[in-house]
C-alpha cells in the first residue's frame, strides 16, 4: 500500500476543508474526483507533506508521513502543482534545479520526451512557454527527479481538447514506461476513468467512497 | 577640526516662516498635508531638544555605558518603527531588533578598532544614532518587499518546496531581491553624493565653519560606515525573518 490515511481532518480559515478522512491508496493510478471545493487539492498537498492534517495519521509505505524526512519525501513522491510556477531560466535550468536537488543524473531530453516536449525546448526561456508547454515543462522537472510517485493537481485544466489528450497520452504513457504510481486530482470522472484504475470520491470533505474505479465513481 | 556656531532660539523661530510656506503650498494646492506639516514641526522640536538635552548629559558624564544605554534605546525603538512597516512578515521584531543590534555593534566597534573615532560619546552618540536610522530605514524596506513577494509568489514558493527544496532554497530569490530593494537606495545616493546632494553632516561641518576638506573626509567615512551596516541590517533581518513564513517541516505557512 502507497498510503494510508485515518481519520485525517484539515481546518482551513474556520472551513473544515476535510473532515476524518479514512483511506487506502494502493500501487498504481488512483484518481481523486469529486465537485470544486470537495478537498481534493488539500488531500494531494497532504500527501507531499506541503501542509499536515490538524488531526488523524498518514502513512507512507507503512511508515508515518512524519517519520519521513520531508524534503526526502517530496523527492520521492512529486508533486506538480495545478498552475505552472517555474523558476525564472531555462526549461534545462529548471530540469538541473530539480534533478539536482533529488541527487540524480539528469537526461533532459529523456525527461523532455517523456513529457511530451521535443529537446529543442531545453533552451527556451520558461516566460516563452504556451500554458500547455508549461504544464508539460513542470511535468519533465518533476520526472528529472525519478520520483516513485507522481501526485498531479488537475493536470489538463488550464488546456484544451488538443492538449488534454496529448497529455492524457503521455501519463498513460508514463504508466507504461517507468515503474511509477499516479495520483491524479480531477473534477472530471471520464478523465477518471481514462488515466485511473482506482478513484477516491470526496464530497465535501468526506470520503463518499473510495476503491476500484467503477465502483467509486458509481 | 573643532569648531563652533551659536544658534538663538529667534533664530530656529525665524525659520519657522519656511514651515509657514509649506502649509501655505498644501492649503494653496489642497495636499491636505497642513496637519502633518504642524505635527511633524512640533515632534521634530521636542524630540530633538529632549535628545539634545540627554546627548548634553551623556557627554558631560564622559562614560561608554550611558552611550550605550542611549544606544540600546534607539535599537529597541528603530525595531519597533521598522515592524510597522513589516507588517506582512510574521515575527518580525526580533529579525529587526538583532539586525539592527549587529549593525549598530559592528560597526561602532569597527570603526574604533581602526582608529576612525575615539570611543568617547562625542563620536560613538551622533555616529551610532546615524547608523541604526539608516539600518532601520533599510532592513524596514527590505521586509516589506520580502512580505510582499512571498505573499505574492506563494505558489511559485510551493512548487519549488513540492521539489524538495529547503525553505531556504524556496525563499533564496525572493530573499536576495528584498536584500537588494533594502540597500540600494543608500547606494544610489552614495553614488550620486556631491554631484545632486551635499549629506547632511558635510553642511552641518561647512556651516559650522569646518574647513571643507575635514568635511568630506568625515562624510566620507560615515557614507561608508552607513553603506556597511544597512548592508549588515538587512542581510541579517531578512536573513532571519524568512525562516518565520515556514515550518520546522519546511511548509509555507498559511497566513491569516
Amino acid at each position: 500500500m502507497l498510503f494510508e490515511l485515518r481519520e485525517a481532518s484539515l481546518l482551513r480559515g474556520g472551513r473544515q476543508v476535510l473532515d476524518a478522512v479514512s483511506a487506502e491508496i494502493h500501487a498504481g493510478a488512483t484518481a481523486i474526483v469529486g465537485p470544486s471545493g470537495s478537498g481534493k487539492s488539500t488531500l494531494l498537498r497532504l500527501l507531499n507533506r506541503l501542509a499536515d492534517p490538524d488531526t488523524g495519521t498518514i502513512s507512507y509505505r507503512e511508515r508515518a508521513l512524519v517519520d519521513h524526512d520531508p524534503l526526502e519525501l517530496r523527492r520521492e513522491v512529486s508533486l506538480v502543482p495545478q498552475l505552472p510556477s517555474l523558476l525564472e531560466g531555462t526549461v534545462a535550468s529548471n530540469l538541473a534545479y530539480a534533478a539536482d536537488l533529488a541527487g540524480k543524473e539528469l537526461d533532459a531530453t529523456r525527461c523532455l520526451g517523456l513529457a511530451g516536449l521535443g529537446a529543442e525546448f531545453a533552451e527556451r526561456d520558461v516566460s516563452r512557454l504556451s500554458v500547455g508547454e508549461r504544464q508539460r515543462a513542470m511535468l519533465a522537472r518533476a520526472l528529472a527527479q525519478q520520483p516513485r510517485v507522481l501526485l498531479l493537481d488537475e493536470p489538463t485544466s488550464a488546456l484544451d481538447h488538443d492538449a488534454r489528450d496529448a497529455i492524457e497520452a503521455t501519463l498513460a504513457g508514463l504508466r507504461g514506461e517507468l515503474e511509477i504510481s499516479l495520483i491524479v486530482v480531477s473534477h472530471d470522472p471520464e478523465q477518471a476513468r481514462r488515466l485511473a484504475d482506482r478513484a477516491l470520491r470526496l464530497k465535501q470533505g468526506r470520503v463518499a467512497a473510495c476503491g476500484p474505479l467503477e465502483e467509486a465513481l458509481a | 577640526m573643532t569648531t563652533s556656531i551659536d544658534v538663538s532660539l529667534g533664530q530656529v523661530a525665524a525659520a519657522l516662516a519656511l514651515v509657514a510656506l509649506a502649509a501655505a503650498i498644501s492649503l494653496w494646492r489642497r495636499t491636505d498635508l497642513e496637519r502633518d506639516i504642524v505635527v511633524a514641526t512640533v515632534r521634530s522640536f521636542v524630540q530633538l531638544t529632549a535628545i539634545g538635552y540627554a546627548i548634553k548629559l551623556i557627554f558631560e558624564a564622559d562614560t561608554i555605558w550611558l552611550v550605550v544605554a542611549l544606544l540600546s534605546v534607539m535599537v529597541l525603538f528603530g525595531a519597533l518603527t521598522a515592524r510597522g512597516r513589516a507588517r506582512k512578515v510574521p515575527g518580525a521584531f526580533w529579525p529587526l531588533l538583532i539586525g539592527l543590534a549587529i549593525a549598530a555593534a559592528s560597526t561602532l566597534g569597527l570603526v574604533v578598532a581602526l582608529g576612525i573615532f575615539e570611543a568617547t560619546p562625542r563620536y560613538l552618540v551622533p555616529v551610532g544614532g546615524m547608523v541604526i536610522g539608516n539600518a532601520m530605514t533599510a532592513s524596514a524596506v527590505a521586509l516589506n518587499r520580502l512580505g510582499d513577494e512571498v505573499g505574492d509568489s506563494r505558489a511559485r514558493i510551493e512548487a519549488t518546496l513540492a521539489l524538495g527544496a529547503t525553505a531556504r532554497e524556496a525563499a533564496a530569490p525572493f530573499v536576495r531581491r528584498a536584500l537588494r530593494s533594502g540597500t540600494i537606495t543608500l547606494i544610489d545616493s552614495t553614488k550620486t553624493t556631491g554631484l545632486i546632494f551635499f549629506p547632511g553632516t558635510m553642511v552641518g561641518m561647512l556651516l559650522a565653519g569646518a574647513e571643507p576638506a575635514d568635511a568630506v573626509r568625515l562624510q566620507l567615512i560615515l557614507l561608508y560606515a552607513l553603506l556597511g551596516s544597512t548592508a549588515i541590517a538587512a542581510l541579517v533581518a531578512t536573513g532571519l525573518a524568512y525562516r518565520n513564513f515556514f515550518t520546522p517541516a519546511q511548509q509555507l505557512r498559511e497566513l491569516s
